[in-house]
């Protein structure tokens, strides 16, 4: 009975011992293009400007792609492996540049134009309603008119 | 009858209105805006690095860790290869770079460095073990080291002589040894 016991608890030990090491040395799983992809739409590689690297069919882009293949299978982040690329290949590998330094521009410039152009389109619309308005009424009641061409037709007026 | 009026009319204050400030602060924008445009373009039109140019003063770390900083090589030939494991042309040169570094190295008097360029880790070392390249080489991190030559593309190489100014380009591939060697010799003289 007792052998038996302790051939019974062996079983289990052993077994048990088994299951873990099978969990331990299950690899990863593979990432999915769709993950791949979903990192590799957010950088550039440096050889094909202008081209995101999850469309890029150069062979540049493509080890780009099985690195973060790579990283994603060592449980890095996607904003890990942007870093990882920024600091390997620059920032001009990012698709939307980091606001810092002269890249600040970028965010400034654009809405700052559209800011200003629509106030000045609004001015000038204002300016000539104002313009056109009098024009309608009564040329003599003009606003801007001359001080002595004033005078003058208020003398004749009084005459 | 009108009567001539005496009086002067009245002499407006020459002061700037809003408007005059704005139209100042559009211009100046517009100013700056076509300078950062203006060097942007100058940059990117520059090209590769002139004869006569310095050595840029850059640090290329080795793939055994090993930092190299340009400057410090004095009196020392230098010749820097741009290359990429994904760079078919690049393999052409791959044999003869060596074979001429094996070639020069026991003088002292050449250095030859290789900066893998947009290259992954992995890719770049198989490489350099498939052509047996056992000259300092590197990734070029960040991109500094390309930058400051100012490279189109790869294979580039670029040969700098003993007071550090470029004196050769080679742009596209080396056809042979013996090329990379007339080259070399032409400035190993004293």
């Amino acid at each position: 009975m007792t052998s038996l016991l302790r051939s019974l608890g062996i079983t289990i030990i052993l077994v048990s011992i088994f299951v873990v090491n099978t969990k331990a040395q299950t690899p990863p799983p593979t990432p999915n293009d769709d993950q791949i992809n979903a990192v590799a739409r957010e950088l550039y590689c440096p050889v094909c400007e202008n081209i995101p690297l999850d469309v890029c069919g150069t062979q540049a882009c493509e080890q780009w792609r099985g690195l973060i293949r790579e990283k994603l299978m060592q449980g890095w982040s996607k904003e890990q492996i942007k870093q990882y690329f920024v600091d390997q290949y620059g920032d001009r590998v990012l698709a939307t540049p980091p606001a810092k330094g002269f890249n600040w521009l970028i965010y400034i410039i654009p809405p700052l134009v559209i800011l200003l152009g629509t106030y000045f389109l609004y001015r000038a619309f204002v300016t000539w309603k104002k313009i056109e308005k009098p024009a309608e009424n009564d040329a003599r009641s003009y606003p801007n008119q001359d001080e002595y061409v004033s005078r003058l037709e208020e003398e004749l007026k009084n005459r | 009858m009108v009567t001539p009026s005496t009086e002067k009319p009245e002499q407006k204050k020459s002061k700037p209105n809003r408007s005059f400030w704005w139209r100042i602060l559009v211009w100046l924008m517009l100013v700056a805006f076509l300078i950062i445009l203006g060097l942007g373009l100058f940059r990117t039109q520059q090209g590769v690095m002139a004869i006569g140019d310095e050595l840029p003063d850059v640090t290329l770390t080795t793939f055994d860790g090993q930092e190299i900083r340009f400057n410090d090589l004095e009196g020392k030939i230098v010749v820097v290869n741009f290359w990429a494991s994904w760079c078919k042309p690049c393999e052409q040169e791959a044999a003869e770079l060596e074979a001429a570094w094996q070639y020069y190295e026991p003088s002292g008097n050449v250095v030859f460095l290789g900066v893998a360029y947009a290259d992954t880790e992995s890719e770049a070392r198989a490489y350099l073990e498939k052509f047996n390249i056992s000259y300092p080489n590197g990734l070029d991190l960040g991109t500094r080291i390309s930058n400051a030559f100012r490279i189109g593309g790869v294979p580039e190489t670029f040969v700098f002589d003993r007071n550090h100014v470029l004196q050769f380009v080679q742009i596209g591939p080396f056809q042979s040894l013996s090329q990379i060697k007339s080259v070399i010799d032409t400035y190993l003289k004293p």
